[in-house]
């Protein structure tokens, strides 16, 4: 919670709450309500309930599991205590009753073992049912179970997916590292010791028309590329903000009588090699490679400007 | 002018959030009027067993009057008659029944009150709910001030109680939830009534290092002050920071000081320290990074109203509107209403030290505005000043007839309450609030 943006003089609880409870459903995902979750559950369960996604035997061993045993019951009426099969004894016992109810009073006695038979049938009844919704529960916590393991293998895998890509955007990361430093940087000597066969100029707008411009000078062996340190992008960047102050390109890597454009040097085709070496185009992928008009366009727009 | 306090229980060892509240508002009255103190002789608040003597004592310069109860309490017939007229429909009778069997049932306090009434000019009765005050005001009804300590449980949805509220001079309201409430239910918008509250004796210097010290705790807590009990919310308390602790992020312990009804759970970062004196109380309080109050059913917190005054943050439920409402008033607090927000919500004020300096900063001046002594003591006296001068507008209803208080047409207190407006009220101290921050 360190991202709250109240000051500390000016706290406001309302907001801050609201701060908090938008961070808790950032955290959930979506704020659902509890009847929005409850009404997902019980699609959920609707669906988990559907008797072909059962496949289970742990189910269908609960499902032979017997009933539970019919309870003993017993019919409990106003007669039941002064019933006999004997005709006689019956007429008797109605006889006597009066005398016995003046010692004490059966009725509530009665009453109570009516009503505790009455409690048995529910009892039984309910009972019955139990063992239904019993089958039921079983069945749903089976189908929970089987989603949870679903649930766990589908994250294990996600996770799998999330450490390969991690590893590949590594991977790419450094390629693109150790593409930037193979990029060739080459001091104006090198390039006056370029090998004899140089590759053909690329025409530059406006220099390409030039045919009175000299061949590079040619070299003997060619030397080794060096490698770009750390400092020599920036190095570069500088170097492109001094020449947009000081006039052409090539006028500034050549030195400053190569900066007046009657000099030969000046007047010199520039190579591809020489040209994506000076933009610095291949520095990085996501630059768009400069054009060499682009490079003299900088440099007209300076002169032009000056 | 001579004033009367009536409470239920009453003493230096008495720590009943109302019982308390009586004994501060009576000794700081003590110093502008002549206060005298009617209570029984009970000290348990369950059962109301008579346990000191009849008569008249001194508790720091107040005189105290105590009465005997006539019966102790059965808790399990009134949690019968509770259960009825909470849940069902009853009649007056039903109710009448349901406060006797409450208790504390002491005629002789009420018989006092009506022979001896006009020996005072009022009487401040505390707790609505109990025989005391609801035979007592209705006694001495001309010169009855009312503090109703209500909070939103079934009790308030009775209907003996609507009477009451309309009937007396005055009502002395802990928070403007408990007044938007009393007059939901009952009407009374006529009754003159101010939101007071009650102040506290904090002590200039608690001593952090000696709780850590005393109790060898080093590590950062919060604390939770009160009784351990399941009406407090501490059931849910236990629930949330048990989650809490499974965050490993989280480092804070939990203190709990009180005594327990509830078992604690085995936990090395949650410490029962059981029930302590004032002055540890206010060192942990001050030690501590900040205070939760779980309980659902409050009038008015005045353990938080302490924390307030020590400039620490407090974390309350979001769910007892009066907490609720506290807390956005005074910008001194934050609440929650389910576990993600309790972690949420602790994390913050564990992780960001500015926002829970900020919360004290902004409670100590809450604090200073509107509970400090001698705001609370200028409220009481404007109030007794306010009455003198105007005539009482309604008097005390009587109580309905034989065949009437019969007749079962009363609704069941837990729908009434039910229908109750809930929320935060805006009270007048919202803007303050709002302007200071």
């Amino acid at each position: 919670m360190s991202d709250f943006n109240v000051r500390a003089d000016s706290v406001n609880v309302e907001q801050i709450m609201e701060q908090i409870r938008a961070r808790i459903r950032e955290k959930r995902g979506v704020d659902y309500t509890e009847q929005q979750i409850r009404e997902l559950a019980a699609v959920k369960l609707e669906k988990f309930l559907d008797p072909r996604s059962v496949r289970s035997d742990l189910l269908e061993y609960f499902r032979k599991t017997p009933p539970p045993p019919e309870r003993p019951n017993y019919d409990f009426g106003e007669d039941t205590l002064f019933e006999t099969h004997r005709g006689v004894v019956r007429w008797f016992r109605r006889l006597l009753q009066p005398i016995l109810k003046l010692f004490f009073n059966p009725n509530p006695l009665i009453q109570a073992l009516h009503i505790q038979s009455r409690l048995n049938t529910i009892n039984a009844e309910r009972e019955s049912a139990r063992h239904g919704i019993d089958q039921l529960y079983y069945e749903l916590i089976h189908n929970l179970v089987l989603e949870t393991t679903r649930a766990g293998i589908e994250i294990k895998n996600l996770k799998m997916r999330v450490e390969s890509l991690a590893s590949r955007v590594e991977f790419n990361e450094r390629r693109a590292r150790a593409l930037e430093s193979v990029v060739v940087y080459k001091s104006d000597e090198e390039r006056q010791q370029r090998p004899a066969a140089p590759p053909a100029p690329i025409p530059i707008e406006g220099r390409a028309t030039q045919p009175s411009a000299p061949p590079a000078s040619p070299s003997t062996a060619p030397t080794p590329p060096a490698v770009e340190g750390p400092g020599q992008r920036s190095r570069r960047r500088r170097r492109r903000r001094g020449r947009r102050g000081r006039g052409p390109a090539a006028a500034v890597m050549n030195g400053e009588n190569a900066a007046r454009p009657d000099t030969p040097a000046a007047s010199e085709p520039l190579s591809t090699e020489d040209l994506s070496t000076f933009t610095g185009a291949e520095s990085h992928r996501s630059e768009t490679p400069a054009t060499p008009a682009d490079s003299d366009r900088d440099s007209d727009g300076e002169d032009e400007s000056q | 002018m001579k004033v009367a306090v009536v409470v239920q229980r009453y003493g230096p060892d008495i720590n009943g959030g109302a019982e308390l509240h009586a004994r501060y508002i009576a000794e700081h009255l003590a110093r502008h009027a002549d206060v005298e103190v009617l209570t029984t002789c009970a000290t348990d608040y369950v059962t109301w067993r008579n346990e000191r003597p009849t008569g008249v004592e001194t508790i720091n310069g107040v005189p105290v009057r105590r009465f005997r109860v006539k019966r102790e309490r059965d808790p399990d017939g009134f949690g019968r008659r509770s259960e009825h007229v909470f849940e069902e429909r009853h009649s007056i009778r039903d109710e009448l029944a349901w406060i006797d069997a409450e208790g504390p049932t002491s005629r002789s306090l009420i018989q006092f009150i009506t022979r001896r009434a006009a020996e005072y000019d009022y009487f401040l009765f505390f707790s609505y709910r109990y025989y005391h005050a609801y035979h007592g005001a209705r006694a001495a009804a001309p010169r009855a001030v009312l503090v109703p300590t209500a909070e939103r449980d079934e009790a308030i949805g009775l209907a003996i109680f609507k009477p009451l509220f309309r009937g007396v001079r005055g009502v002395m309201y802990n928070s403007p939830e408990e007044r938007a409430m009393i007059h939901a239910v009952s009407g009374n918008h006529e009754v003159p009534g101010i939101v007071v509250g009650v102040g506290s004796d904090v002590p200039n210097n608690p001593q952090s290092n000696r709780f850590r010290q005393k109790y060898n705790i080093r590590s950062p807590f919060a604390v939770y002050v009160g009784r351990i009990d399941q009406n407090k919310g501490c059931n849910e308390l236990f629930e949330f920071f048990q989650g809490y602790l499974r965050d490993v992020s989280g480092k804070l312990s939990l203190i709990l000081i009180g005594n327990s009804l509830l078992p604690i759970p085995q936990h090395p970062r949650i410490r029962h320290l059981g029930f302590v004196d004032d002055a540890d109380k206010f060192d942990a309080m001050a030690a501590a990074d900040v205070l939760i109050m779980p309980s659902y059913f409050e009038s008015l917190s005045m353990v938080a109203l302490e924390a307030w005054a020590l400039s620490k943050a407090v974390l309350v439920n979001g769910k007892c509107d009066v907490l609720k409402g506290q807390c956005i008033r005074s910008n001194a607090g934050l609440f929650y209403e389910g576990y993600a927000e309790f972690a949420e919500t602790l994390h913050a004020i564990e992780a960001n030290r500015w926002l829970a300096a900020a919360l004290g900063r902004n409670g100590r001046q809450f604090f200073r505005e509107s509970y400090d002594w001698s705001v609370i003591e200028r409220k009481y006296l404007d109030m007794f000043e306010r009455l003198k001068t105007e005539a009482p507008k309604r008097t005390m209803e009587p109580l309905p007839g034989w065949l009437e208080r019969r007749r079962r047409h009363v609704p069941a207190a837990k729908d009434v309450v039910a229908n109750l407006p809930v929320g935060p009220a805006d009270g007048e101290l919202r803007g303050d609030a709002r302007r200071r921050a």
